[in-house]
């Protein structure tokens, strides 16, 4: 730490005021405060500072994907070795995992972060840490197999139109994360849906019986679910996004972000409920396998999870009121079991019905403020 | 036509104003409809920015030409009917000549009639000039709307489809191999509005005059 710290400090007044390097000071200060806790204070009134910056909230939310990510990269591992028959220790299922999702993760945060830099320095502002969390969400949501410039392409969409237009982190309307997978999803679909996406199989041949299938593709084709493999379900040994799989996983991090306080628990609750519900309002239709299937097995299966957890609880796009959060999420679970269920073009509509709550978000606020405002004023003319 | 020669400063700057500085499509936001509907490729964007050009010329001569004789309560009818029978003959010259296009364009040929563009000049600016202002005006107006729908055509073509009139550029090029697919997204109409956006987010980057002082 003192190495960086002297290196820092050595190259300081090429980009302080009067430096050589002023216009890059953006970038220096990133790494600045990235590394150390900032040494800044308030220039008006007084303020109390915590030394929890957005930084270290960023870190604490990277942290608490981590169970999920390690996860996800055996289960990689797990899935391929399984699919050509070939035998595997926890270690070399972890391996080749890892090695299949480094490349992901370095073009994510290499191309964001690049954007990132270059438009606070164009734009003269400290570089936003919005992305810390984007960053590793992105290759998370991605099947295995998707192309690094697909996903640099989606990263750079993701970062300029669905983020920097509106000003930055904290302006955005739409979380960057699933607007990187919806744009994939609708510009490549042949890689982002089916069943040859999601298990990475090599040019190996594949064991007979094999299918690349998730079961919520299964459901979606009427085959009925195979409640044997609920033990599956919840651990995470299925098909499926690299982090999306594993229910276990993704609940430690959720106790990781409710703990710490960083994700609102009201969204997350209402988000579980509305889709509990909604599941138990087509089991008393019942027309179809897919309306059949317990209702709390919708919960366990594809992203719904990851993004009750991670995507939902997004503070920037997520409600600001605390009533609003309880309706934006409750309405975010039905949305996605009411796409899943009723369109069969998308198996998985968690992240079409976050990002339509988005959308809503700030109305739903905006009624919920108003509301309060008419009621107290009521209480004033009584 | 006073002492103002032909090509006058003043009138040049009634063909430069609209490419740039009041773009129809880009600063006052009209025709927008039909620049998002047809601009997945760019064949017919060009024949549409060609048909709206003919129409709009003529209409602006033909209104100013009229402008003394047209009665001020009827005269959105007059304009209507002028537009209207321009835009049967440019539909029936495309149907006879360049079918594939006039099918694909469908009703935005006929859309050229209530296109919010021509209508606006020919009140704002035909009614109360010369034959030869209201010349200008049309193709200055006619280009500014032909400007942006074939940059946006452009890039959704060759994004989208990866080709350019039609002709496989990027298989040429020999992209497919190296594992390059073609953007599903560019062909859908969320991508027109988003290109239409950045396209209206660089120019005002370049131009200073259309920022919003706040």
């Amino acid at each position: 730490m003192k190495l960086f710290k002297n290196i820092l400090e050595s190259v300081k007044p090429h980009f302080v005021e009067g430096g050589k390097l002023e216009k890059m000071y953006p970038a220096y200060d990133a790494f600045e405060t990235f590394l150390f806790v900032p040494d800044h204070t308030t220039h008006a009134g007084s303020h109390i500072r915590d030394a929890i910056d957005l930084k270290r909230t960023m870190i604490t939310v990277v942290l608490a994907l981590m169970p999920a990510l390690f996860f996800g990269m055996w289960n990689v591992g797990q899935l391929h070795f399984t699919a050509i028959g070939e035998e595997f220790t926890l270690m070399s299922a972890f391996t080749f995992g890892a090695l299949k999702m480094l490349p992901l993760i370095i073009v994510s945060y290499a191309v964001g972060l690049g954007i990132e830099f270059a438009f606070a320095i164009s734009r003269g502002h400290s570089v936003n840490e919005g992305y810390l969390v984007t960053g590793m969400l992105i290759p998370m949501v991605m099947p295995i197999d998707v192309p690094l410039w697909m996903l640099a392409v989606s990263v750079v969409f993701a970062v300029i139109i669905g983020k920097e237009v509106f000003g930055g982190t904290g302006m955005n309307i739409l979380n960057p994360a699933l607007t990187a997978r919806a744009f994939l999803f609708f510009a490549y679909p042949s890689f982002m849906s089916g069943d040859k996406v999601w298990i990475n199989t090599g040019d190996a041949a594949t064991v007979d019986g094999f299918s690349g299938a998730t079961p919520l593709a299964d459901l979606a084709a009427n085959i009925p679910l195979d409640m044997s493999l609920i033990g599956s379900f919840f651990n995470g040994t299925i098909a499926g996004s690299v982090g999306e799989t594993s229910f276990v996983a993704i609940m430690i991090g959720a106790v990781i972000l409710l703990v710490t306080g960083i994700a609102s628990w009201r969204t997350m609750l209402s988000v579980f409920v509305g889709g509990y519900i909604m599941g138990l309002l087509f089991n008393l239709w019942g027309a179809n396998e897919f309306m059949n299937i317990p209702s709390y097995v919708h919960l366990l299966l594809g992203g719904f999870a990851f993004g009750a957890v991670f995507m939902a609880t997004d503070p920037v796009t997520a409600a600001q009121t605390n009533t609003a959060k309880y309706i934006v999420g409750f309405l975010i679970g039905v949305l996605a079991i009411l796409i899943r269920v009723f369109n069969p073009a998308y198996p998985e509509g968690m992240m079409l019905a976050i990002l339509f709550m988005n959308v809503f978000a700030p109305l739903v606020d905006h009624y919920v403020v108003s509301a309060n405002i008419k009621r107290r004023l009521k209480r004033v003319k009584a | 036509m006073s002492k103002d020669s032909l090509f006058s400063k003043k009138n040049l700057k009634l063909i430069k104003d609209p490419l740039d500085d009041n773009n129809p499509i880009t600063v006052q936001v009209l025709g927008i409809c039909s620049a998002l509907a047809i601009t997945v490729q760019l064949k017919p964007a060009v024949v549409m920015a060609v048909s709206v050009f003919f129409v709009m010329c003529i209409a602006n001569v033909v209104v100013s030409l009229m402008r003394n004789m047209i009665p001020s309560r009827i005269r959105i009818i007059v304009q209507l009917v002028i537009i209207a029978t321009l835009v049967i003959l440019v539909d029936q010259v495309l149907k006879a000549f360049l079918y594939d296009v006039s099918k694909e364009l469908s009703v935005f040929v006929g859309l050229i009639i209530t296109n919010c563009i021509i209508m606006g000049r020919l009140e704002a600016f035909a009614l109360a000039n010369t034959p030869w202002k209201a010349f200008m005006d049309g193709v200055g107006n006619s280009l500014g709307y032909a400007l942006p729908l074939v940059v946006v055509a452009f890039f959704r073509e060759l994004l989208g489809s990866g080709t350019l009139f039609g002709y496989p550029v990027l298989e040429n090029l020999g992209l497919y191999q190296l594992g390059y697919e073609n953007n599903g997204m560019m062909i859908l109409p969320p991508m027109a509005l988003v290109t239409c956006g950045v396209y209206i987010w660089i120019q005002r980057m370049r131009n200073n005059k259309l920022v919003e002082q706040n």
